[in-house]
């Protein structure tokens, strides 16, 4: 018999049952809930008269319309903001959900605090209604974003049915380059695969360059599976990662003896040397140049070495897409990356505002000052975030370099909360979805890594940073 | 849920691949608490002008797509974010079913439809469909040709055939566990609870290593 997967693996662990149509009633091990996608589903609760079967296993916390700026945080100017952030502080006590609320030191982006509070450890089922809920996988754990209806389905349950998606390994081989980060590996994936590339399979990341990734890193590059249509990305679980779990103040992760047992099931998580995976793809990570994008989806993307592409020469994009994407991003066919003028910086969101994105942005700009022509916003992923960061004096080099520093939030990466882009308004963004409008109607999104950011942000325009001297 | 068998209706297309939930429904109509109310702000960017009136440029807003309840597009639809809230526009705005493409790329098939946007379309009782390439080149161009087209989708015997002088019908693939969801209208949740004994003993043997 052939040897199990990673996914396959915890996927067993997990079924309760395989129901007669083939799909299985998969239970649930950690319920994220965050106020944009849950009122719906509590009040659908209310309605039938439904319990929250297992609230312990439920965590919640605002983090999609609260604004970033210290007057304006604890009073949410916008009443319909304010109601969305009420009925979830309302649902969560009527329910008895334990809730990060904004005044607690906890509060910050769902998918940024599970890691750091050990809600996230190895060997899971997590779900959220939020398609970033990949990010987890990064702990060797299955974890995949849900719709409204399927979040009151595993409030109600604690389980969802599935049917068994397919499995994709994509082996990273070799080291990055100096200045090439995890955000490069995955836009270069996506870039490959296209955008609707990973639908139907929870893919795996492994490999001798994504060994070598900390933590952060991984749970950047698992952070945007779903930009390659993926629900889930993964990495096994290793040293890196149990001592991530092991070390810090994590007051969800197990302890002491638990910690043992658990550490003992987690070695037996990566998947066997004869495993089968539905399909496989080896990328040389030592050839991977720092990726910018373009257009209006994550896979359009380039090296930042080359130049905006001809409407008939982009794979897996029809011409009038193109045409479409270019017209919409106000760019010229042939223009180097180089080249194109930038207005503002954000550095921020699930994917790249944890405390190693920020001391690596720090790094660079250190002792310089922003470009003129560019408005900067850090924006930290979570008040541990920002209290870890001032504690090694960081948000002074932001804030010396001519930077806003801001209170942990979503924040301009979707700009449901007020930090949006005007029209036409062009953002080199530390986020992941540089669809239209996204930042905010007619604003202009390029997706890059933090350290692609930090030296855009003093030139005013995207640099290599492989070669780039400040 | 209402269930879903047959329906008949107008034809509306959208020739766009790689539709993402952001532009089914823009942000700003995420904060509502309620679950309706939705189907006005559907393609909102795309949709209105800057002066809030119909863009007359946009697709939908043509004449004859109005009363429209069958969506064709191209590629991916439905990409990005987890939303909803953007089935319920969708759902919302008139449509009972969606078409779109899958495709071979790389030996494989990329199906029409993002994966979480498909499972939020089961819950809502909307039907997609997939069709191959060509026979959704073919739906646009003849809903092109014959202004007001309609077409009947009849799940149960999975087709979907375009009224015309000369019908034309497709035959498309449904995975059997969500044609039965569609067409009974099935509480998935009341469903669920009848295995409430299997959930209580699995959670007996089961560790989820959460400090307590
Ligand atoms: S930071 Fe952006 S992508 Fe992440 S959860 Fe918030 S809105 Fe979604």
């Amino acid at each position: 018999m052939a040897g199990k997967t990673l996914f396959e693996k915890i996927w067993d662990q997990h079924v309760v049952k395989t129901m007669p149509d083939g799909t299985v009633l998969l239970y649930i091990d950690r319920h994220l809930v965050h106020e944009v996608t849950s009122p719906q589903a509590f009040e659908g609760l209310r309605l039938a008269k439904r319990s929250v079967r297992r609230p312990d296993l439920s965590f919640a916390t605002m983090d999609h319309n609260v604004p970033t700026t210290t007057v304006d945080r604890m009073t949410i100017r916008d009443p319909i903001s304010a109601a969305q952030v009420e009925a979830l502080r309302n649902n969560c006590k009527e329910f008895g959900i334990n809730l990060f609320d904004l005044q607690s030191e906890h509060q910050g982006i769902v998918h940024i605090i599970g890691p750091e509070m050990g809600i996230t450890v190895p060997g899971l089922t997590i779900v959220c209604g939020d398609s970033h809920t990949s990010t987890h996988g990064a702990f060797g754990t299955l974890a995949f974003g849900i719709g409204t209806s399927e979040v009151e389905h595993v409030l109600a349950t604690q389980t969802l049915r599935q049917s068994t998606p397919k499995t994709f390994l994509v082996e990273y081989t070799g080291r990055l380059q100096k200045g090439v980060t995890s955000k490069d590996m995955i836009l270069k994936l996506i870039g490959l695969i296209g955008t609707a590339g990973g639908t139907g399979y929870v893919i795996e990341y492994a490999g001798e360059a994504v060994r070598a990734l900390s933590m952060e890193a991984r749970m950047t590059i698992c952070n945007m599976s779903i930009e390659g249509g993926a629900r889930a990305g993964m990495i096994a679980p290793d040293d890196t990662t149990i001592e991530y779990v092991a070390t810090g103040d994590r007051p969800f992760a197990p302890q002491g003896e638990a910690l043992e047992q658990a550490i003992e099931y987690w070695r037996g998580l990566p998947s066997d040397a004869d495993a089968k995976f539905d399909r496989t793809l080896t990328i040389e990570a030592d050839k991977i140049a720092p990726q910018v994008t373009w257009g209006t989806n994550p896979g359009m993307v380039v090296d930042v070495t080359d130049c905006v592409p001809d409407p008939h020469s982009v794979p897996g994009h029809s011409v009038r897409d193109v045409e479409q994407a270019l017209g919409y991003m106000g760019l010229t066919p042939g223009t180097p990356m180089t080249e194109i003028p930038l207005d503002t910086v954000f550095i921020g969101s699930c994917t790249n505002s944890r405390i190693e994105d920020l001391r690596k942005v720090a790094s660079i700009i250190k002792g310089r000052r922003k470009a003129d022509s560019v408005k900067v916003i850090v924006v930290p992923g979570s008040q541990q975030v920002r209290k870890q960061a001032e504690a090694e004096g960081i948000d002074k080099i932001f804030t010396d370099a001519g930077a806003e520093w801001r209170h942990a939030g979503c924040s301009m990466c979707l700009g449901m909360n007020p930090d949006q882009l005007t029209p036409g308004e062009r953002c080199a963004s530390t986020s992941n979805r540089n669809f239209e409008g996204r930042q905010g109607k007619g604003g202009r999104t390029h997706l890059v890594s933090p350290e692609m950011a930090a030296a855009a942000l003093l030139e005013g325009h995207f640099v290599d940073i492989r070669t780039w001297e400040p | 849920m209402e269930p879903f068998s047959t329906h008949r209706g107008i034809i509306g297309t959208l020739d766009r691949a790689n539709v993402d939930t952001d532009q089914i429904i823009p942000k700003q109509f995420l904060k509502s608490i309620k679950r309706t109310g939705f189907g006005e702000s559907l393609f909102f960017d795309w949709r209105y002008g800057d002066d809030g009136k119909p863009n007359p440029e946009f697709e939908l807003n043509q004449p004859h797509f109005q009363g429209a309840s069958i969506l064709v597009t191209r590629n991916n639809f439905g990409c990005g974010s987890s939303r909803e809230h953007a089935v319920w526009a969708v759902a919302q705005y008139g449509f009972r079913a969606v078409i779109a493409p899958w495709q071979d790329r790389n030996g494989g098939t990329v199906p029409g439809f993002a994966d979480i946007f498909r499972n939020n379309c089961v819950k809502n009782g909307i039907l997609t469909i997939e069709l191959s390439e060509p026979e959704v080149d073919q739906i646009f161009e003849f809903a092109d040709r014959f202004k007001g087209l309609e077409a009947s989708i009849n799940l149960e015997e999975q087709r979907v055939v375009l009224h015309m002088d000369e019908e034309v019908g497709y035959h498309f693939e449904i995975t059997p566990s969500v044609k039965e969801h569609l067409l009974r209208g099935l509480d998935d949740i009341a469903l669920t609870l009848e295995y409430e004994p299997n959930i209580s003993e699995f959670e007996t043997q089961h560790i989820t290593q959460l400090r307590s």
